[in-house]
């Protein structure tokens, strides 16, 4: 771990501001992901704004009947949230999938999102991986990529996102909120949060340098039956294989969103109007142009089965 | 003290302390976090330094040069101590790869550099400024290539024969042949490699986290060049080895470099990823597997051959071992080769040898009873055999292998077991038992002890034993309490520092049965010095029960013995050749229940169940709970551990806890163990034998079958993840 200075905003304007203003800054907030990379010189930030004290920490209805969830609320208040278990179930079941009692006491709604990818390259300084070093290489496209992503990915890069939320706030249209440091704010749907890697790898979400997310708003409950289901090698504590983030209606038509493929939550409403045709149409549509290693070539198997399963369990 | 003909009745066979169910002594220590390990040594008036180790970025090759100014003018910088500025080491007797000094890099995340500081981050963030120049060489890396390449290993016994099996196999009524994969396994124990080294003028003192102190202490010596007696160790609490500690590691040579450096007291944690990399591992193995068998289920001939991978001067995973004992059959073979790979070093880890054999050889035989149309039960019991096969006037000194079975069958409702495979359904889950049996052999080293007696009547142990979790301190108190028929709480323990006299260890399942034999062979000495100071006649037949000391109408207590100075006696078990008369090994049955997800291919474990004959149970707490640790990681190794090879650079990539999945407590639901009423008095005045490796060997094949009972799916390669069944699962769409 690198020396840095550190410092504590007391209003989001002053964090973003400072954050903007320093080069090398990085938020920090439960620091789950961040002080692991920080130990290993993945991440090597020159300055930390503590953003855990500017207020971003409830959980309140919003204007169009959906509810606002600030930034700094932790993983485990919110899949304790009466609302959240029983208007956003999906929600609270993918949060209680991930990680462990400890971590999630700990993480944040924000972090979670932007958490990084578990490549074990990428966690390996002295691997070529142009995630962390731009231009050094891919060491998982030959390597290990057993747990990587199949769709979404570049030459550049396989890596998935980890996270298990994220994957639940993208089949409920989840909108992002964000301050910039000159003040004004902007709503970030949460398809358009994370890119695609292409051949910046290293790049991984739109925020502007500065740019702090202050909350993620659900929008009004869509009701239907709200199934997370997450794939695993053991029972706990380990990241997906695959996992599947569904909402289907009683007329068998819904959400799906899935995680463990790509580097981001994997979405695609084309595929998912195949929903009432079953599993294999709707992952035909969804990992059309998957381009898998030989390691994971499971997952599009995977995914259609689980999916199956899921659809099963809907129909009840 | 000499055990060289089997024990007769003697003070343990009373059964009041030695077999009962008594909580761990050091339970509260550690419960309460006062138990110190390695790292935490902390005196006061002491300032240390912290070590921070650097690994080579690379798998093989040349150090071209290493620029550490840098490093030095960093914050809190005390010393650099490189590799190539030490110089070549001399290298321990137990080490393969060597631990450090040169240029050569033999394996990734070997140690280069030890940065000293005067903190921890200080000392890590200087690591990361050392600038290191390579001259890289194609090294081999992937067992299955350099297979053909394999050679027949210089030393234990590569080849055993008997009969002639190429001939029965040939006219077998049934004839199998399969081969089998286990890949590299980490111990991933939960406290890392961890040193404190002291300097007082020549003399070292070492605070580390050893299962073996004499191994460490002499290796230790001979890699820093100094006298061994100049060398004290200690190492009286340990969280977990397995194996990885059993032989002398970087982080206490880095200690002690580091300190004379610094001319300070410096502690060296190893960072989890150098666990696997830069520490040992259970090596992968091929193995294949062929048995011929009568219609009537009698094996006629077994073959059992396997490879695996090591450093240059290593040695092979034994995992033919146990097919040399386990079933009958006249004619047969067991062939251990090895080939030449740079990955980090290969070396014992829980049951080496059975742990990989009993993988594939119960699945095996498993696959063998099916084609049989035999149930797997009968099938093993109707190859029981009570004398060593390939020498059949050699025989077990004790093997109740088929109560094991039968105890297990009855208990576990085995009866219940859907016959035809892949057809009892649950909900989602396809569910299916799976049964194997468990085997190890019984290994006896010398193991010696001091005891003590005071004016108050305690009675103090000190041996170099150690606990690795396993529950020596408590074991070692019963026994030292039934000799002097004293309570557990007059006895005092203290283990795990070289003044003591030199131990068995832990390792092996041996240390238990062992040291507690050399603790016996102690208070035997401490009785008769006893009797000799109050007066009994030699030919008196004494009693010592409830702190006195009695011979016909006189009793006395036994504090008095120590009224005026205390008594000190020292002695230790020698083992003569029962074990070479006699075949010692420990038996057992392992029973699992999986369900797998018929959609996503996910194996579940619904319980497990053991039955073990292994001698004299000493304590059943400490014993089961061996057992039940031995189960979980046998669980791991079906389902999900693998150190992933890097066959392009070179190295095991999931390195950390992260990505090495050991299971967790949600994977393990239902545990239950059940040992036989039995003792060995072949193996030890003890009449006990090991247990904690039982417990493993066995188990990951239980699981193989259950799941094969389940789906009807036969994996053969370790560990049976989903992607290795989903394309066999039935349709669900």
């Amino acid at each position: 771990m690198r020396a840095f200075s550190y410092e504590r905003a007391s209003t989001i304007e002053a964090a973003a501001k400072a954050a903007a203003g320093t080069d090398g800054a990085k938020f920090i907030a439960g620091g789950t992901n961040l002080l692991d990379l920080m130990k290993l010189e993945v991440e090597t930030p020159t300055h930390l704004i503590d953003v855990n004290r500017l207020g971003l920490d409830r959980i309140e209805p919003a204007p169009e009947g959906g509810l606002r969830v600030g930034a700094l609320v932790r993983n485990t208040d919110l899949a304790a949230d009466e609302r959240i278990r029983r208007d956003y179930a999906v929600l609270a079941r993918a949060l209680l999938a991930g990680a462990s009692g400890q971590l999630r006491n700990r993480a944040t709604t924000a972090g979670n999102l932007l958490q990084r990818t578990r490549c074990p390259y990428f966690y390996d300084t002295n691997q070529p991986c142009n995630k962390r070093q731009p231009g050094s290489g891919c060491a998982a496209l030959g390597g290990f990529s057993r747990q990587l992503a199949v769709v979404g990915v570049s030459d550049a890069c396989i890596a998935s996102h980890p996270s298990d939320m994220a994957v639940a706030m993208r089949a409920l249209d989840a909108v992002v909120e964000t301050v910039r440091p000159d003040g004004t704010t902007r709503s970030i749907p949460i398809a358009d949060l994370h890119r695609l890697p292409g051949d910046t790898p290293h790049v991984e979400h739109v925020l502007e340098r500065g740019e702090l997310i202050t909350a993620v708003v659900l929008p009004k409950p869509v009701g239907g039956k709200h199934i997370y289901r997450k794939v695993r090698d053991r029972a706990s504590y380990a990241f997906a294989l695959v996992s599947i983030a569904a909402v289907v209606l009683p007329n068998g038509t819904g959400r799906v969103a899935v995680g463990g493929v790509a580097p981001k939550p994997w979405r695609d409403e084309a595929a998912e109007r195949e929903l009432p045709n079953g599993a294999k149409a709707v992952t035909a549509k969804l990992l059309a142009n998957a381009r898998p290693t030989e390691q994971n070539a499971f997952k599009v198997a995977l995914v259609e089965r689980a999916l199956s399963a899921v659809l099963a369990e809907a129909r009840g | 003290m000499r055990f060289d003909t089997p024990a007769t009745t003697n003070p343990i066979d009373q059964g009041k302390v030695v077999g009962q169910r008594i909580h761990r002594i050091d339970g509260p220590l550690k419960t309460t976090g006062r138990a110190v390990y390695a790292y935490e040594w902390h005196d006061p008036n002491t300032r240390y330094a912290y070590g921070y180790v650097v690994g080579s970025a690379i798998a093989k090759g040349r150090i071209g040069s290493m620029d550490v100014s840098a490093a030095k003018q960093a914050p809190g910088v005390i010393a650099v101590v490189t590799s190539d500025g030490i110089g070549e080491l001399k290298k321990g007797k137990y080490n393969t790869a060597k631990l450090f000094g040169g240029t050569e890099i033999q394996h990734y995340h070997q140690a280069i550099a030890v940065v000293v500081a005067e903190t921890f981050e200080e000392a890590r963030a200087a690591a990361a400024l050392v600038k290191v120049d390579y001259a890289e060489q194609k090294g081999v890396f992937d067992l299955a290539a350099a297979k053909d390449t394999a050679v027949t290993p210089k030393e234990g016994e590569p080849d055993s024969a008997a009969g002639d099996f190429d001939a029965a196999f040939e006219t077998a009524a049934v004839k199998f042949d399969q081969s089998y994969t286990t890949p590299d396994q980490s111990h991933a124990m939960m406290e890392p490699h961890a040193s404190i080294a002291a300097w007082n003028g020549d003399d070292l003192t070492v605070w580390t986290s050893s299962q073996m102190i004499d191994w460490w202490r002499t290796d230790l010596a001979t890699t820093l060049g100094i006298d061994k007696e100049k060398v004290h160790i200690m190492s009286p609490f340990i969280g977990g080895g397995f194996g990885c500690k059993l032989f002398l590691r970087a982080d206490a040579v880095l200690a002690a470099l580091a300190a004379r450096e610094a001319k300070r007291p410096v502690k060296v944690a190893l960072p989890r990823p150098f666990l696997m990399n830069n520490t040992t591992h259970r090596p992968a193995t091929i193995q294949r597997i062929r048995i011929g068998a009568e219609r009537n289920g009698r094996i006629t001939a077994i073959a059992h051959e396997s490879w695996s991978g090591d450093l240059p001067g290593g040695g092979p995973e034994v995992a033919v071992q146990q097919t040399r004992l386990l079933y009958a059959g006249a004619n047969r073979m067991t062939a251990t080769r090895l080939a030449t790979l740079d990955l980090p070093e290969g070396n014992a880890m829980r049951a080496p040898g059975e742990a990989p054999g009993m993988m594939a050889l119960e699945i095996a035989i498993d696959e063998v009873a099916e084609r049989l149309g035999l149930d797997p039960v009968e099938f093993r019991i109707v190859n029981d055999t009570q004398v060593d096969p390939e020498n059949r006037e050699r025989p077990f000194s004790h093997r109740n292998l088929v109560g094991c079975l039968r105890t297990g069958a009855e208990r576990f409702g085995w009866q219940d077991r859907n016959k035809q495979p892949g057809t009892r359904r649950e909900g989602n889950w396809l569910v299916g038992m799976g049964v194997a049996s468990a085997f190890r052999n019984n290994l006896v080293l010398p193991s010696g002890a001091r005891v003590r007696l005071d004016r108050e009547g305690i009675v103090t142990v000190e041996t170099d034993m150690t606990d690795i979790g396993t529950g020596s301190y408590t074991i070692i108190a019963q026994t030292a309490a039934e000799m002097l028929g004293v309570p557990v709480d007059k006895v005092a323990v203290s283990l795990g520092d070289s003044r003591f006299p030199v131990s068995s260890g832990s390792g092996g399942q041996f240390g238990g049965n062992c040291s507690t034999a050399g603790v016996y062979a102690a208070c035997v000495k401490l009785r008769e010095a006893v009797a000799q100071k109050l007066g009994f006649n030699s030919s008196d037949e004494l009693t010592f029960a409830e702190g006195e000391v009695g011979a016909g109408d006189r009793r006395v207590p036994l504090a008095q013995a120590a009224s005026d100075e205390s008594l000190v006696v020292e002695d230790r078990i020698e083992f003569g050749d029962l074990d070479k008369t006699h075949q010692q090994s420990t038996f057992g049955a392992h029973f699992v229940e999986v369900g797998v997800d018929v959609a996503t291919g996910e194996t579940r474990i619904r319980r497990m169940l053991a039955v073990c004959g292994a001698g004299r149970i000493l304590n059943p707490i400490t014993a089961r709970s061996q057992v039940i640790g031995a189960m979980t990681m046998g669980v791991g190794g079906a389902l999900s551990e693998e150190l992933v090879v890097d066959k392009e650079r070179g190295f095991f990539v999931n390195h950390d806890l992260a990505a090495y999945e050991v299971p967790v407590h949600a994977d393990i639901p239902h545990q239950e163990v059940i040992f036989l009423d039995e003792t060995d008095p072949m193996s030890s005045p003890m009449k006990a034998k090991g247990i904690a490796e039982l417990g493993l060997c066995g188990v990951a094949a239980a699981v193989a079958n259950g799941i094969y009972n389940a789906t009807g799916i036969r994996v053969r390669e370790y560990p049976i993840t989903l992607d290795k069944l989903i394309n066999e699962l039935p349709e669900v769409s």
